[in-house]
């Protein structure tokens, strides 16, 4: 059986994408800021990107304050897990079938 | 996409996940002194139950457990000697702790003072505070021979409600301080040797394994 490059999850096809899924994945909740830190990017790119995860619900927002502070929370979505845990699989195939052609 | 790069996708997503949620900016070399302190403490507390109270000493050696610590802390003025030793082991394992730790953060790429390593130092204060609280309860009702047990179970404790913020390592040398602690309350009097071996030798070899495991 042959599997293409179309079966890796178009979400995940940008880099920060795919790294803020893995973060998510590994952790039940991540706040903006750490995300930001972790990641290393600005404020606008970050958000950006965590927008088009929602959008596609793969995962959700909690807002919360700490003190005055606002502080936003991100979670994956059961849809999010398993989208992510597909395009690991894909990619894992992907490896295997290049290793024997 | 090359082998290479789809290789070079799946580390970059399994150390992603691993800077996310694990502190892994520890240093094995911080173990190694801090156990190398724990030693050198261990030996100036125990020339200064020897060479200070030679009555002590004389009446330990010579009737009941060698050496016991039950007699010795039965002073007020060792006690605090070796109260000042244990806290002065303390703090400089703690100080080199935090430096080598923040020389490895900048080296590893990870925030020395974020959101992981609060929730790592968050769970290991509960324990240690509760023991540190248990030792001063200990320490007013003069029930001496329970103090170096309690150290070591309570350290044990802390490192083992730590471990899930850092490498799974540091949970088995938590397991292990446990098993000492509690073998050294049965044994009354041979305290501070368990204290040299659950500080002091445990560290060093836990230290270097992890040096060698993680710090290169």
């Amino acid at each position: 059986m042959k599997i293409s490059f179309d079966k890796l999850d178009k979400a995940f096809e940008n880099r920060v994408r795919l790294q803020i899924m893995s973060v998510l994945a590994a952790n039940q909740r991540y706040d903006f800021n750490s995300l930001k830190d972790l990641l290393n990017i600005t404020d606008g790119n970050l958000a950006s990107h965590l927008k088009a995860l929602e959008k596609e619900e793969y995962i959700v927002v909690h807002k919360s304050f700490l003190g005055r502070k606002p502080n936003t929370n991100y979670e994956a979505t059961p849809i999010g897990k398993q989208a992510f845990k597909e395009h690991l699989n894909t990619l894992e195939q992907l490896i295997k079938q290049q290793k024997v052609t | 996409m090359e082998e290479k790069e789809l290789q070079n996708e799946l580390a970059s997503i399994r150390s992603i996940m691993e800077r996310s949620s694990k502190f892994i900016s520890l240093s094995g070399l911080s173990g190694i002194l801090a156990g190398i302190y724990a030693l050198a403490g261990a030996a100036l507390s125990y020339f200064f139950i020897t060479s200070n109270s030679p009555e002590y000493y004389s009446i330990a050696s010579k009737n009941l457990p060698a050496r016991s610590l039950i007699y010795v802390y039965a002073d007020g003025i060792f006690s605090l000697q070796i109260l000042f030793v244990a806290l002065a082991v303390l703090t400089a394992s703690i100080v080199t702790a935090i430096i080598l730790s923040k020389r490895q953060a900048k080296r590893k790429g990870q925030l020395f003072w974020g959101k992981i390593s609060q929730s790592l130092l968050f769970h290991m204060a509960i324990p240690l505070i509760t023991g540190g609280i248990m030792i001063s309860i200990f320490i007013s009702h003069e029930f001496y021979s329970f103090i170096y047990p309690s150290c070591l179970i309570f350290y044990g404790l802390s490192l083992i409600s730590a471990s899930n913020f850092t490498f799974s390592d540091v949970k088995y040398l938590g397991l292990l301080e446990i098993a000492l602690g509690l073998i050294a309350a049965c044994l009354p009097g041979y305290g501070l040797l368990f204290w040299a071996i659950g500080f002091g030798v445990l560290h060093i070899i836990y230290g270097s394994m992890m040096y060698l495991k993680y710090d290169k």
